[in-house]
């Protein structure tokens, strides 16, 4: 008999470290808030938004079974009531909240669960995050195009539901907590076929209630939402197609409330240096690395010891006040705010003398030539540029080659043509917080293919394996070895040196003074700019 | 300024290609014009008016030659079709639609990800937009210029196409082929800075007018100097030429003569 | 006259079947696999194969081109890769702020670029032609994008007359034609002094003159309309710059136009999207240079349509 134990939320917690935000109950409901963008929204689907744009906006519009709180990256029940895990990490068994309603009125069941995972998995759907559930039981065949069902979701009764994983997976509840587990009614992604991305119907607590192409998105409060008091606006404005500089003109005249593209460079250290304008920047780590690739293929990059010297080259304070130190330096894959971040592991050190001594007992005394691939937003090309002025001083002579982001990820996805790539604009946001997802795609061997996004096309088999190990330890009291195995993988891999850390992006939120609320959810690590539902508008009574 | 393009190397106050410890704040702010950097820092803590003076070279190159080239090619078609019309002007005038309605940047982006980087490919890219547009404004004028009484008197009188075409044709399409040559300067270099961006044309850190202008437009406000310098250094390329251009046309233009 | 438009109509359709072919034959040529991009970072090789299969996108350049093409002539552009969204409802659902910010830019250009050339070309080497010259080479040197902030600066923040960006009323559309007729207004005033300094010396204008016809009647009924042929050409031109270049001034005044979807959609290879502003702002090139062919030879009545 498998032995089922009830796993208390909080002991699923990957990690402890979180404050909870404040979430003030006593905050008014009411009034609006104004976000602006430069960009389109590109779509309101669920299961098919995947950028930082759209994100945490279908995250105020749908609920998964699992979630986070405000602020955190403590997971939380979200549709779920609770929820338990056997021994052996295979079976996992959702009991729903009871009376939740999808915007359009009628109550979730647990064959919406069943339906919205499978949805999101149907290789007609073209999800990008399909491949996030390649854990559960029967995904390969109904990925693939065969069968009727996903065998491992099972509906037990109206408000209950059994996933059986293929295999235990330590990251399956934050896997659940991801927008592509959203929950969608059938019957109105029936009706809107492939515009439902466009007539979004969810469970969450705003729903769409205007959307001009090219100019606006309106959310208005859902009033029959699950949590009680929440949310606290009546509306968020999404005004499109403006030029950060102009948005940033827009708030200062009180006619926007938060920047979602961000302070723009130019204006930065402007807002920093008036005392009445850095009051409401509120600044927040993010699950970010920006590194710098090298492919393990080419040489002389095949050479570990050319990558250690690239490694003991890069002036990374520098590039931090290049870009007016909205960052900090880093020394390994993971961010510090990563569970799994190794607080003792001092890196490789700036020393561009001893680079030049690593090189030629490489037997490249005399450097070499090769070419430096960035994506060419300001200010990636910039930092290029001082790490190509790095390089040079080693006696390594890069070319900078400055595409569009496409061409630039085409050609870290081929074997042989980029030797080396600036990750800066393209590069690893965690989707969960766990450390894990800094792994698989883009420095293990699943990654190091064809198309692939592991650009150093580093493949270390045993590193894969413990990798797989340390994934399939599921048993809450086994975290911390978890989280030291990690931890001891990613300071292995610093040993091969594939990339060299650079920065972790600090986020800088500006808000008007119309907004208010605890200053984690303006910096929350899975909202970005801030999170939507808790915010309270200070205008409201 | 060709002055300054040609002996650049002996001209530059600083390396233009080093990023100076003490070209920038500690806040990472490019530095205002000062006796050590006579026009000010780049974001990067480079001498701007080094960078200036060498990226006068590619702005010559793409301003000059490459706009040359497109008036001149431009120049060509439109009198030729104009002239002559029937199949021929016919043929050449819908190849300048297809050519107007072509996307360039698209054709940039192959480019710029099939062959490594070169000034050449910007200035034949440049060449091949820009011509079209001059091809279409003197197509219209020779055409009314093919039926005007002086024209059908030379070749009532039997003079050949070439005589016609040089003597009388091209004195009087002179004035619009100089106002196309000398404001083209002004946009190609700008274009040039569009290209590269997509990364077919000079790649950082080699600077030109257009890519300095480019990188640092939204810093109008805060650093200014890093817009106003490489923008006036365009204008003043564009009015030289233009007084070169008038001088010019007043020598060649037969209309204009005796009336001075 | 009718037989020459529909001959034209004819070649302008053969014109569009090739910049569709040239366009979708570079498209393909691009190493960014569209699969790749709609599959996103964390997919298996197994779900972009699949992507691929159902794209068509395994298929020879041609078949695929034709695909195409069948779907383009019942009114299909295909989705979008990034938004999934329909082409021809996201083209559709911008073409009427793109085309009105092109007309109140002409509209603006020819207002102010032939008021400045006359008034230049009638004080040639005086003092207010020297001044409008270097007026006319700073509004085209100048970056777009500059010249936009700064009158968003001034008429919307210092004096506070005009709304900072937006699309909906005619205060929206003053900035943004402004900014863009400023650019072609340099072109135009420049044009328009040097031709009508031609027209000053010919033959027949100092005829009128020494016919005793006044000076002033002489330049609007006879200089001006033969001085204005090259100008004509040139709003055929601009029509086609406006319809795929104005991203700039679009950002920056958040104007809901085409310039911005085709940016965003070169920046990321959505491949559906490139094609369907192609051949959109195409057609309009086309058209605009015919009318262009058809007014001249009405302002200029030596020029006969053959």
């Amino acid at each position: 008999m498998t032995k089922i134990f009830l796993a208390g939320l909080a002991g699923i917690a990957l990690f402890g470290n979180v404050a909870l935000a404040q979430v003030n109950e006593k905050a008014p409901q009411g009034g609006s808030m104004t976000v602006t963008y430069k960009d389109d929204v590109a779509t309101l689907d669920p299961a098919i938004g995947y950028d930082w744009q759209n994100w945490s906006m279908i995250k105020s519009l749908f609920d998964g079974l699992m979630g986070y709180e405000p602020g955190t990256t403590k997971l939380r029940n979200e549709l779920s009531a609770s929820n338990t895990i056997s021994t052996d990490g295979t079976i996992h068994v959702f009991k729903m909240k009871n009376g939740i309603k999808f915007h359009n009125g009628r109550e979730i069941t647990a064959a919406d669960v069943k339906y919205s995972i499978e949805r999101v998995t149907n290789p007609k759907t073209q999800s990008p995050g399909a491949g996030f559930f390649g854990m559960i039981d029967g995904f390969d065949s109904w990925n693939a195009g065969k069968g009727s069902e996903l065998s491992g979701v099972k509906v037990i009764d109206e408000k209950t539901v059994e996933i059986k994983l293929s295999r235990p997976d330590a990251t399956f509840l934050h896997v659940m907590a991801l927008n592509f587990a959203s929950i969608v009614p059938k019957e109105a992604v029936d009706a809107a076929g492939e515009d439902f991305g466009r007539k979004p119907v969810g469970s969450g607590a705003f729903k769409l209630a205007e959307w001009t192409p090219g100019q606006r998105v309106v959310f208005e409060a859902f009033d029959e939402y699950h949590r009680t008091g929440v949310p606290k606006l009546e509306n968020v404005t999404f005004e499109i197609g403006l030029e950060p500089m102009v948005a940033l003109l827009r708030l200062q005249q009180g006619m926007a409330d938060t920047l979602g593209d961000g302070i723009p460079p130019a204006q930065f250290m402007q807002v920093m240096n008036d005392p009445n304008q850095s009051k409401n920047v509120i600044e927040g780590g993010q699950l970010h690395t920006g590194y710098i690739t090298m492919n393990t293929r080419m040489a002389p990059f095949d050479n570990v010891m050319v990558r250690k010297a690239v490694n003991m080259a890069i002036n990374k304070d520098r590039i931090v006040r290049i870009i007016n130190g909205r960052a900090v330096p880093a020394n390994q894959p993971l961010p510090p705010t990563m569970p799994g971040y190794a607080k003792d592991y001092k890196g490789y050190p700036f020393d561009p003398e001893g680079a030049k001594i690593m090189l030629s007992d490489a037997g490249l005394a005399n450097g070499f030539s090769t070419e430096l691939f960035v994506y060419n937003t300001d200010p990636n090309p910039r930092i290029a540029q001082a790490i190509q002025q790095d390089l040079s001083a080693i006696g390594i002579k890069a070319e900078i080659r400055n595409l569009a982001q496409a061409n630039v990820i085409a050609a870290g996805g081929e074997p042989d043509q980029a030797p080396m790539i600036w990750s800066g604009g393209m590069a690893w946001i965690a989707d969960f917080p766990d450390p894990s997802n800094f792994y698989g795609p883009i420095l293990g061997c699943a990654g190091a293919v064809q198309g692939g996004w592991n650009w150093s096309w580093y493949c270390n088999e045993k590193l894969d394996a413990r990798a797989a190990e340390a994934d399939s330890m599921t048993d809450p009291s086994k975290i911390a070895e978890r989280e030291a195995a990690w931890r001891q993988i990613y300071v292995d891999i610093m040993d091969d040196a594939p990339w060299v850390p650079v920065f972790n992006e600090q986020r800088f939120t500006f808000r008007s003074d119309k907004i208010d609320g605890d200053g984690t959810l303006f910096v929350d690590p899975v909202h970005i700019p801030v999170n939507y539902d808790y915010i309270f508008s200070t205008q409201a009574k | 300024m060709l002055i300054a393009a040609i002996f650049a190397p002996w001209l530059m106050p600083h390396d233009p290609f080093e990023q100076s410890f003490d070209g920038l704040t500690l806040m990472g702010e490019p530095l205002p014009p000062s006796e050590e950097f006579p026009l000010g820092t780049d974001l990067l803590g480079r001498d701007l008016a080094s960078r200036l003076i060498l990226g006068a070279r590619t702005s010559l190159v793409i301003g000059v030659l490459a706009n040359g080239i497109a008036v001149v090619m431009g120049a060509f078609v439109g009198i030729l079709s104009g002239y002559f019309g029937g199949w021929l002007g016919m043929i050449l005038m819908r190849f300048t639609d297809l050519m107007m309605a072509f996307p360039a940047l698209l054709l940039a982006i192959v480019l710029a990800a099939i062959f490594k980087p070169s000034l050449l490919i910007v200035a034949l890219v440049i060449a091949m937009v820009n011509w079209v547009q001059m091809a279409r404004v003197i197509y219209t004028e020779a055409r009314s210029l093919a039926e005007q009484e002086f024209i059908q008197v030379q070749k009532a009188i039997g003079s050949g196409p070439s005589r016609i075409l040089f003597r009388h044709f091209l004195p009087h399409l002179l004035s619009s082929i100089i106002v196309f040559g000398t404001l083209g300067i002004s946009t190609t270099v700008l274009l040039e800075a569009t290209l590269s961006f997509l990364g077919v044309g000079v790649q950082p850190p080699t600077p030109s007018w257009g890519n300095i202008i480019f990188e640092n437009q939204t810093y109008f406000n805060t650093a200014p100097w890093l817009v106003f310098f490489p923008g006036s250094a365009i204008l003043l390329l564009a009015l030289a030429f233009n007084l070169v251009g008038d001088a010019l046309r007043d020598i060649l233009d037969p209309t204009l003569k005796g009336h001075h | 006259m009718r037989n020459y438009v529909l001959r034209r109509l004819l070649q302008s359709a053969l014109i569009l079947l090739g910049i569709s072919l040239v366009t979708f034959i570079l498209l393909y040529l691009i190493p960014a696999d569209p699969a790749r991009q709609i599959a996103g970072r964390s997919a298996t090789a197994k779900t972009v194969a699949n992507i691929r299969a159902q794209l068509g996108l395994d298929d020879p350049v041609m078949i695929q081109y034709f695909r195409y093409l069948g779907g383009l002539v019942q009114g299909d552009m295909g989705r979008s890769y990034l938004q999934r969204a329909e082409v021809s409802v996201l083209i559709a659902g911008r073409l009427p702020a793109s085309l009105l910010l092109m007309v109140s830019a002409i509209v603006t250009e020819l207002i102010l670029g032939l008021t400045i050339g006359i008034i230049a070309a009638l004080n040639r080497n005086k003092l207010a032609d020297q001044t409008l010259m270097v007026f006319s080479f700073v509004s085209i040197s100048a970056p777009q994008f500059v010249i936009g902030i700064l009158l968003l600066y001034f008429f919307s923040i210092q004096f506070q007359l005009l709304p900072i960006g937006g699309y909906g009323t005619f205060a929206h559309l003053i900035l943004p034609s402004l900014t863009l007729g400023l650019l072609g207004a340099g072109w135009y005033s420049r044009m328009m002094r040097s031709s009508m300094i031609d027209v000053l010396h010919q033959d027949f204008i100092r005829t009128a003159r020494a016919k005793g016809i006044a000076k002033r009647q002489v330049i609007t009924g006879h200089v001006i309309p033969n001085a204005i042929l090259p100008i004509i050409a040139m709003v055929g031109i601009d029509i086609g710059l406006f319809m795929s270049g104005i991203v700039v001034v679009e950002s920056v005044f958040g104007w809901p136009g085409i310039g911005q979807l085709a940016w965003q959609a070169i920046q990321r290879i959505d491949i559906p999207v490139i094609m369907g502003v192609t051949i959109v702002s195409a057609i309009a090139i086309v058209l605009g240079n015919l009318l262009a062919d058809l007014i001249v030879p009405w302002i200029d009545p030596r020029i006969k349509i053959k």
